[in-house]
């Protein structure tokens, strides 16, 4: 009859806690065994250990198990004989035998908010294993997230909870779903306490594979930390684990359904916080099983932080899985991350000179706890074959390599011809490109960008600098309780903004919340409160984007409209704002709503980019910030720019491509890291190079103005050195390289540097190290005047030695190198990097956030450790964080109005006006040029508005080439417009304009199969 | 049920399990007469009269039902939106009174949640019925569309002002959907997953809304309440809380069933008098009172008193008031 019971209540636990979901099955399995004459005595012990673990409430999260336990504890007492007689005797040497039984002691703390006896400080708006956390008291968990909040599923962070200082028994509590009070008592010690985490994770290893030798996981596993922390070693359950099917997600994240404890992060995480859709759990009881429907790549860009906040290797790097290396094993380095201009902080992981793989850093600002999968994934590059290692000739389209001091010596020939004339990068440093500047002198310095890009950045910078808006942080975006999106796709130009922005949702919930007297962390709950709760996050966009589902009637509208419209909000915010004629009287409706709405946020923000390249935009969006100003709101303001230094080169100033094309004619043009082929078109391009009398490149990989070249020269990647790159937000931030390259890889700066010598150049000096050039910038360029201050100097040091960039248990020092020597030769080092090279040096949780090259303290070895390097879980590092602002809006600043509202869309008969479809995968330059980006992006489709038979073709000229595209019929956007990728059509096509399409039948296609 | 006298046993003496009374027939038996005065009544009173009946859950947890209703927020039913739910979901092992109820008389039902509704001011209300009750849901959903057509459900309920509808949603599966707060996750279309209390259903439940759920037997004695009042009401138990109860056996009884008793019977008139005694050759060595989550009690107890507190003093519970036999011939283990 028990067993039959058991069975049922078994079958029906619906999977979300441990104690239920694991406990119970192991509870039928023994009743089983004991019926049929295969129990031992040891055996009815475990079942008075269940009934007592599982049956008190408070231990599981609903009462379901506690119901189950009813009829075993009582039968155990009842037919205690009945069990007797169908046991024998235990076998020697077997899990099974010696169990000890294990004795409870009383422990009673006697003092008010004490932890043990420990009188503690502890935050009211924190759960109380936060709060535990925060005091430095170790408490294993595993669902509780600092982002996703308590949910209360796994039940390992019980504790005791006393009602008072007489209260000597105490009951359980799960310390993450408890909120602290004034003169709360608890213990974490408390044996009862201790006994049932132990025990949690012996549940949760019933089902667990035992592999961590070759689980990818193990050295950075969040459960083997946990099973340490609680003691748990032994292995009683002797019955079959529950197995799983794998599922092919894709070329970014693994999976290994086998090891999962059912911690649910994953789908919260994927569904809750990030939006995605496609990962869910199945299933029930302790069959529960996380994955998609049926095998296939992940939608989500975000989808790599799986990896991180899965607690063991059900979600493992894919990529990183081909060159894999024990986290311990390799040397770390902070970084930023160079896809987009965002500026999110990152960990690059190194082994024998390969970049292995990028993590996630820390930012309490920018990127706090996650990465878009494009930053997570597109450092592939640095390893390609694409990549440039020793300097070279280019004769007739063939790169020969020479001596690095064989073209160091031509270009010393050559130099002194002619005029200099330099192309900096908005891909390069700050301090690359200052010495080109410094280099070819300021008249004959171009910032890399061409035309409409440069000065639409110039101008988002001015508005930005001159605004009465503060500049956004991502923080502070997911805050925001008013926000508009003005004619961007955010999801695609900067992922990781658009994940700040769905939290202004989550947000908004707070306020349901606060009515019932939910605590803001307890997760579930909120988000059952806050489900009526209207978005209030705007969205305006010519085409549709990720982030539909979370605006507010999102407004579909072509670039020059969403432009009228802004403008039409700043009026009605503020009427000194000029007026917009001719709108429709739905315009007018939407521009009078989101006015109020605006209004009536406490903190209103605007967000607009250049992804349409329309000054318009920018303009519209900036008045709009200072009409909010004007109205004595305090708005806070964002733009999107393109790439990583767009924002430094802006600062830095330079002309446009299209100036510095005339100079460049019978000059010596040196490119600094970039391809000119992605900015000019064919005619331009072959103007430029070839107008060049002598043409210099100096890049990490190879490229089409590379093959143009007379010399090349092999600059190190982001990876392999250090530098400034200024975000979109105007934070400098510094990166710092992982890996020492061998000769004659070495930074842009330094081969200007060389090339100067060589050429007799008495102006430009060598720099024996960053700081001295940072120093340099910092004091010629007022601008740059902070940029010291992004990062310590080289010297730095923690209690008087040098910072260590690789674990004190590495391996293989010398034997990596013992196929190419066996003498031990001294560590790589380099001037420009505080970090040590080696495992040599200091280490510890109140270093600077800026030099952060791996999380690790005793006892946590996974991510989690990073909880000991904040002052508060979730706020700001003890070290303090990365980056300084270069570039503030003025407080109140007069407001002063663009006045220029552009005209309506009009479209033309017989063309199209061909916008660019912004991507994550796919129109980004170096990312594109790793691996699993590359088989990540989908082919190049032109998306039309208008009838378009399935398997057609478009034939168009973009930017001078004949293309022709794959085509699809996208009912989303009006007739006579389309949208293409850029970059990936025409290498130098990214900007608005009209085309005429001929639209090919489907039996005349040109290709192999559709992409559609 | 034919020879049930209407004054002693109301919950069961209109169950007709071939052909439930329609609305007009209803009306004939005395039906529809709690309804006629809860709506003369104010919302506040007719939850003070619920509470001095001392109608208790009947769904296992037994509590006051009035109290309950008294935590919901006071708004009136055009100004907040609120839900009632009749719990259906009847999966405990051993339990099937309340399939009798829907099968047999769901008018009876209806008409009790139509009054709860009015006392917490809901404008919808929501019966979740196991799903494998497909003959329970039939009699329901016809039920619900014969009240509706007959005036007792819709707007202006009687002329009273007070809009109310039904709706009956057959559960998908699964017993933690018997869970209320895992029943309206599972209403949300969503996994039914319990949900961590704060908030509690009566302050934010379905869709964040103010949710009462209660047992089906529970809403059943509403009309009954509010047609006789609550001096009746107590004097129908032989105990200290109000009304009769759904009591049964399964087992090796000679009659299992479902009986309908004052609340306070004991279980020796339970399984002997109305259910026959044990099968000729088996003797009670132990019993689960209330269902599969309640504790064994010895043969002992086999007189035990089934009010709410006699069975928790001798280490077990009420639960449902269905109890599954245990005789000396089968395993308790297996």
């Amino acid at each position: 009859m028990i067993r039959n019971l058991e069975h049922f209540f078994a079958q029906e636990s619906c999977g979300w806690c441990t104690p239920c979901r694991d406990g119970l099955p192991w509870v039928e399995r023994l009743l089983i065994a004991i019926e049929e004459g295969r129990g031992t005595p040891e055996d009815i012990e475990r079942l008075h250990d269940a009934a007592r673990l599982i049956g008190p409430m408070g231990r599981t999260f609903c009462a379901h198990a506690p119901g189950a336990i009813a009829p075993l504890a009582s039968g155990l007492k009842m037919f205690a004989e009945d069990f007797q007689r169908l046991v024998s005797k235990p076998t020697p040497g077997t899990a099974e035998s010696g169990a000890a039984g294990r004795r409870l002691r009383r422990y009673g703390p006697m003092a008010k908010i004490v932890i043990d006896g420990r009188e503690v400080e502890a935050r009211t708006d924190v759960n109380l294993l936060q709060a535990c956390l925060e005091a430095g008291k170790d408490l294993p968990y595993f669902c509780w997230h600092p982002e996703l909040g308590s949910v209360g599923a796994c039940r390992q962070c019980a504790v005791k909870q006393y009602a008072n200082a007489d209260d000597t028994r105490g009951r359980i509590v799960m310390a993450c779903m408890t909120p602290v009070t004034e003169g709360a008592i608890f213990s974490v010690d408390d044996p009862e306490a201790k006994e049932f985490r132990g025990e949690v994770v012996e549940w949760l290893m019933t089902n667990h594979p035992h592999d961590c030798p070759v689980c990818e996981e193990g050295g950075e596993c969040h459960l083997q930390d946990m099973t340490v922390m609680t003691g748990h070693r032994e292995r009683r359950y002797r019955f079959d684990k529950r197995t799983h099917n794998n599922q092919e997600l894709g070329p970014f994240v693994k999976h290994e359904m086998n090891r999962c404890i059912s911690c649910y992060r994953c789908v919260r995480f994927y569904r809750d916080y990030a939006g995605g859709e496609d990962l869910g759990v199945f299933a029930s009881h302790n069959n529960v099983y996380f994955g998609r429907h049926e095998s296939g790549t992940l939608e989500s860009p975000f989808s790599g932080n799986l990896i991180e906040v899965c607690p063991t290797g059900v979600f493992t790097d894919k990529p990183f899985s081909k060159m894999y290396s024990r986290k311990w094993d390799m040397r770390g380095a902070p970084s930023v991350c160079s896809n987009c201009a965002t500026g999110c902080n990152t960990i690059i992981n190194e082994r024998a000179g390969k970049v292995r793989r990028t993590l996630n850093r820390y930012n309490d600002e920018v990127n706090r706890y996650f990465l878009c999968d494009r930053g997570r994934f597109g450092h592939g590059w640095v390893n390609a074959p694409t990549r440039l290692r020793s300097a070279g000739y280019v004769i007739n389209g063939d790169m020969t390599p020479v001596p690095a001091q064989a073209a160091l010596d031509h270009f010393g020939k050559i130099a002194n011809a002619g005029k200099l004339v330099g192309i900096g990068s908005p891909r390069a440093s700050l301090e690359s490109n200052y010495a080109l500047r410094k280099l070819v002198g300021e008249e004959n310095f171009s910032t890399g960008m061409a035309e409409p890009q440069h000065s639409l950045v110039k101008l988002a910078v001015s508005l930005m600098s001159t605004s009465a808006a503060r500049i956004a942080t991502m923080q502070e975006m997911e805050t925001s309780d008013g926000a508009l999106i003005l004619g961007e796709d955010v999801a695609a130009t900067s992922p990781r903004m658009s994940l700040a922005l769905r939290q202004i949702k989550r947000t908004a919930f707070n306020k349901a919340a606060d009515q019932a007297r939910v605590p803001h962390w307890m997760d579930a709950s909120v988000r059952t409160l806050g489900q009526d709760t209207v978005s209030p996050l705007f969205l305006v966009s010519p085409t549709v984007t990720d982030l539909d589902g979370f605006a507010q009637d999102p407004i579909r509208t072509m670039p020059e409209d969403a432009a009228r419209l802004g403008f039409a909000i700043a009026h009605r915010i503020d009427d000194s704002a000029p007026d917009v004629a001719g709108l429709t009287e739905s315009e007018a409706a939407s521009a009078s709503r989101i006015a109020d709405a605006l209004l009536a946020a406490e903190k209103p923000l605007l967000v607009s980019g250049l992804q349409y390249a329309s000054a318009a935009l920018l303009q519209a969006t900036a008045n709009i910030a200072s009409a909010l100003a004007a109205k004595g709101k305090a708005p806070l303001l964002s733009f999107v720019l393109p790439e990583a230094n767009s924002m430094g080169l802006a600062l830095m100033g330079g002309l446009s491509l299209d100036e510095i094309a005339s100079r460049a004619a019978g000059s010596t043009l040196i490119v600094l890291e970039n391809d000119l082929s992605r900015r000019l078109d064919k005619a331009a391009f072959d103007t430029v190079t070839g107008g060049a009398a002598n043409l210099v490149v100096l890049d990490h990989s190879v490229t089409p103005t590379a093959i143009r070249s007379q010399i090349t020269f092999p600059s190190a990647a982001y990876s392999e050195t250090d530098g400034t790159l200024v975000s979109a937000e105007g934070r400098a931030q510094r990166f710092f390289q992982v890996v020492y390259p061998d000769a004659p890889l070495q930074a842009g700066w330094r081969w200007i540097a060389d090339l100067a010598q060589a050429a007799g150049f008495d102006h430009v000096k060598p720099w024996s190290k960053l700081d001295d050039l940072i120093a340099e910038i910092a004091a010629t360029l007022p601008v740059f005047a902070r940029i010291p201050e992004a990062a310590p100097s080289s010297d730095y040091t923690l209690e008087g030695i040098p910072l260590r960039s690789q674990t004190h248990r590495v391996s293989g020092r010398t034997a990596i190198r013992a196929n190419i020597s066996v003498r031990d030769i001294p560590p790589p080092a380099s001037p420009d990097t505080p970090l040590h090279s080696t495992m040599e040096g200091s280490y510890g949780t109140d270093m600077p956030g800026t030099l952060v090259p791996f999380y690790q303290v005793p006892g946590w070895n996974s991510e989690q450790s990073l909880n000991r390097f904040q002052q508060e879980i979730g706020g700001k590092m003890r070290g303090g964080d990365c980056g300084v602002r270069l570039v503030e809006g003025i407080a109140n600043a007069a407001g002063s109005y663009a006045m220029d509202v552009p005209s309506a869309f009009a479209p033309r008969a017989g063309q199209f006006m061909l916008l660019p479809e912004a991507r994550v995968f796919g129109t980004d330059e170096m990312s594109m040029m790793s691996q699993p980006i590359a088989d990540r992006a989908a082919p190049a489709v032109v998306r039309v508005g208008g009838a378009v038979a399935k398997g057609a073709q478009v034939r168009l000229s973009l930017n001078g080439e004949l293309c022709t595209v794959d085509a699809v019929s996208d009912p989303s956007l009006p007739e006579g417009v389309a949208t293409c990728p850029p970059h990936m059509v025409s290498r130098s096509w990214s900007t608005p304009g009209w085309v005429s399409l001929e639209i090919t039948a489907p039996a005349e296609r040109i290709g192999t199969e559709s992409a559609v | 049920m034919t020879g049930l006298n209407p004054e002693k046993q109301p919950l069961l003496a209109l169950v007709n399990r071939e052909t439930p009374l329609d609305p007009a027939g209803y009306d004939k038996k005395g039906g529809w007469r709690g309804l006629r005065r809860a709506l003369g009544m104010s919302p506040a009173e007719i939850i003070t009269e619920v509470t001095d009946s001392k109608l208790r859950g009947r769904g296992g947890a037994g509590f006051s039902t009035g109290m309950k209703w008294s935590f919901v927020p006071k708004e009136s039913s055009k100004d907040r939106l609120k839900y009632i739910v009749a719990n259906g979901d009847e999966m405990e092992p051993g339990t099937f009174k309340d399939r009798i109820l829907v099968e047999g008389n769901p008018l009876q039902l209806i008409e009790g949640m139509i009054i709860s509704a009015y006392a917490i001011q809901a404008r919808h209300g929501i019966i979740f019925l196991r799903g494998e009750y497909h003959l329970g849901l039939e009699r329901l959903q016809q039920a619900v569309i014969q009240a509706r057509e007959a005036g007792f459900l819709g707007e202006n309920i009687l002329g009273s002002g007070f809009d109310f509808d039904l709706h009956v949603h057959p559960s998908a599966g699964r017993y933690i959907c018997g869970e209320e707060t895992a029943l309206i996750t599972a209403l949300e279309g969503r996994r039914a997953n319990p949900r961590a209390k704060p908030p509690f259903p009566q302050i934010g439940g379905l869709w964040g809304a103010p949710t009462v759920v209660n047992n089906i037997e529970t809403f059943s004695n509403i009309p009954h309440i509010l047609a006789n009042g609550t001096e009746w009401y107590l004097g129908l138990s032989a105990c200290v809380d109000g009304g009769t109860k759904l009591y049964g056996v399964s087992g090796r009884a000679k009659r299992p069933g479902v009986f309908e008793l004052p609340l306070g019977t004991s279980l020796g008139v339970i399984l002997n008098e109305c259910a026959g005694g044990m099968q000729d050759g088996y003797k009670l060595r132990a019993f689960l009172p209330g269902g599969a989550s309640t504790a064994f009690l010895g043969a002992e107890h086999a007189d035990i008193i089934m009010d709410y507190p006699t069975p928790e003093k001798a280490g077990s519970r009420l639960g449902t008031g269905l109890a599954i036999l245990l005789d000396d011939k089968t395993s308790p283990i297996g």
